[in-house]
């Protein structure tokens, strides 16, 4: 039985939740706004809302910039790179937990998730050293693999937790049909976790992406992404606030769309499965 | 049932898993620990003896800790308080029927999926520049100074900052548990005359109560670790110093490796502590 709920009230929701909605996303629209503003009018006061002679100058000397295109590549490179690396890896991982468990199964799990809980600063000057050593400062393939390291764990839980809702009986009948470890992963298991598959590699380009510390502190011009692209603001010359907009506004578009399509992928994933 | 051979198949799929995050906890982690007990100042004549336990007592009476420490409590604790509260609030409110309810989701969740070095700096310059932020200008309305925020209030704008970021978290959170609840228990407790506060404090909340305590651990956990927030805003100044960044700037910027690493082990003691709770309940949730 559905509870009666009057239009009033329905209204008074509406209305006070989309007030909400907005003051928190304010910032972002406030950015975007900006982007396409003169430098002049982004400082005017009082400030200017929509009213404006909307421009797209920004994002051309944005762009013109010679490195933003290498900026924005490294982005690509290091998340999407992480990404596939940590499935490769993840995938054999979570289908042997979930399917061929054994009585540590449950202890490795959780020690793989502690290990997401290192504090990276703690460890920052040793992978320091070692990158010197083997020449991987400043390099994007340094940066794929620690970052792959670091998001390990939550790969092959969330992979775990939808493996674990795929029926073993399906794979064993396959297997009674005679087929292979191999055929059994590429023709039954893989096409129905897919959907699992993908929310996961969603989630940890998301999680890659906007990864701020390691990708600050490893790289310098060469490897350098996006997040570090956008700290270079932070010590400006004269007017800039709306070329840090157009920026700003660029880097974080791809990934707010991903996002919104991977909401409820992303509590499985932050909570370790402990919330669906 | 799984054969001998496909047991040991599924270990060979594990191992290269475990050893790479095996590695990857223990090699850099022994490191740190044998620098903690070390001399150490790599532009300064590098190594240069083994100290014993000098580290690890510099580094907690050295005048900069017992202010980290301050700080760090401040901004986990705020953030935390701030993010729940208003999570709880939140879930409670877009759980609620109403007109474009997808569309208001979108929204309380976007600041999640921005990147940090994007929201601090768009927050610094655009919101709480003492001069064209956007706040000056709200203050100006009123007739009121306006305030330079991350240096006269620099621990509120933090707080500010790194609550916003976090508040489309556990609102997601929250408002997947509370969907999860059933609302005929909701309905029997109506009829039986509980008003809407009764309702959410005696049936909302303690069914909630699992997924505030996850909420609060996995925050705790990253929220110990910012890092970019504060570099690209006050760099450590004006009281914003948290142990994160003590340990940073003692390890990256005066390179004093030694006392850098003591106080990353104390980082990864203080993180381990709060991960053993949060394991126990994801562990006891494994066992369903």
């Amino acid at each position: 039985m559905a509870r009666s709920v009057t239009t009033t009230r329905k209204t008074f929701n509406t209305v006070l939740a989309w007030s909400i909605g907005l003051l928190i996303f304010f910032p972002i629209l406030w950015t975007v706004l900006t982007s396409f503003k003169t430098e002049a009018q982004a400082v005017s006061t009082p400030p200017v809302w929509f009213f404006f002679d909307w421009t797209l100058d920004n994002y051309r000397t944005v762009l013109d910039r010679s490195d933003y295109s290498r900026f924005l590549w490294n982005s690509i490179f290091i998340a999407g790179g992480s990404t596939v690396l940590g499935l490769i890896i993840a995938i054999p991982a979570a289908w042997s937990m979930a399917f061929v468990p054994s009585h540590r199964t449950k202890d490795i799990l959780l020690w793989m998730l502690s290990t997401k809980m290192l504090p990276a600063v703690g460890v920052i000057y040793p992978i320091y050293l070692i990158f010197i050593r083997m020449g991987l400062l400043d390099s994007r393939t340094g940066l794929v693999v620690i970052l792959m390291l670091i998001n390990l764990p939550i790969i092959i839980w969330m992979l775990y937790t939808y493996f674990k809702e795929i029926p073993a009986e399906i794979l064993e009948a396959s297997r009674m049909d005679g087929a292979g470890l191999r055929e059994e992963i590429t023709y039954v298991l893989l096409p129905m976790a897919l959907p699992g598959i993908a929310s996961t590699a969603l989630l940890n380009l998301i999680l890659a992406w906007n990864e701020a510390f390691w990708t600050l502190n490893l790289t310098a011009a060469k490897a350098a992404p996006l997040t570090a692209f956008i700290a270079s603001y932070s010590s400006p010359e004269g007017l800039f606030y709306a070329k840090l907009s157009a920026a700003s506004t660029m880097a974080i578009a791809p990934i707010l769309i991903l996002g919104w399509f991977s909401q409820k992928q992303l509590v499985r994933g932050l909570t370790f499965g402990a919330v669906k | 049932m799984s054969t001998k051979a496909s047991r040991v198949t599924a270990r060979l799929m594990l191992a290269p898993a475990v050893i790479l995050l095996l590695g990857w906890m223990l090699v850099p982690l022994t490191m740190t620990v044998v620098f903690s007990f070390q001399r150490y100042l790599p532009m300064r004549g590098g190594f240069q003896g083994w100290v014993g336990f000098d580290n690890y007592r510099s580094f907690v009476t050295s005048s900069a800790f017992w202010p980290s420490v301050q700080a760090t409590l401040i901004i986990v604790g705020s953030v935390l308080i701030i993010t729940v509260a208003l999570g709880v609030l939140l879930a409670v409110l877009l759980d609620q029927p109403m007109w474009g309810q997808g569309i208001v989701r979108i929204l309380v969740i976007a600041p999640f999926f921005v990147m940090p070095t994007v929201s601090a700096l768009v927050w610094k310059n655009m919101f709480m520049d003492p001069v064209n932020g956007l706040f000056s200008h709200l203050w100006r309305l009123f007739g009121a100074t306006p305030v330079s925020w991350l240096s006269e209030a620099s621990m509120p704008s933090i707080v500010l900052i790194v609550s916003w970021q976090w508040l489309p978290f556990a609102t997601l959170i929250l408002l997947t548990a509370i969907q999860s609840l059933d609302s005929e228990q909701q309905e029997a407790a109506e009829m039986d005359g509980a008003g809407p506060i009764n309702r959410f404090f005696f049936i909302t909340l303690p069914h909630l109560s699992r997924a505030i305590t996850i909420v609060l651990l996995i925050q705790t956990i990253f929220l110990l670790a910012i890092f970019a927030e504060i570099f690209v805003t006050t760099q450590g100044a004006f009281g914003t110093r948290t142990l994160t960044y003590l340990i940073y700037q003692r390890v990256l910027e005066s390179q004093n490796v030694g006392l850098g690493s003591a106080g990353g082990v104390y980082a990864i003691i203080l993180a381990n502590i709060v991960a053993l709770f949060l394991m126990r309940i994801v562990g006891k949730n494994l066992d369903r």
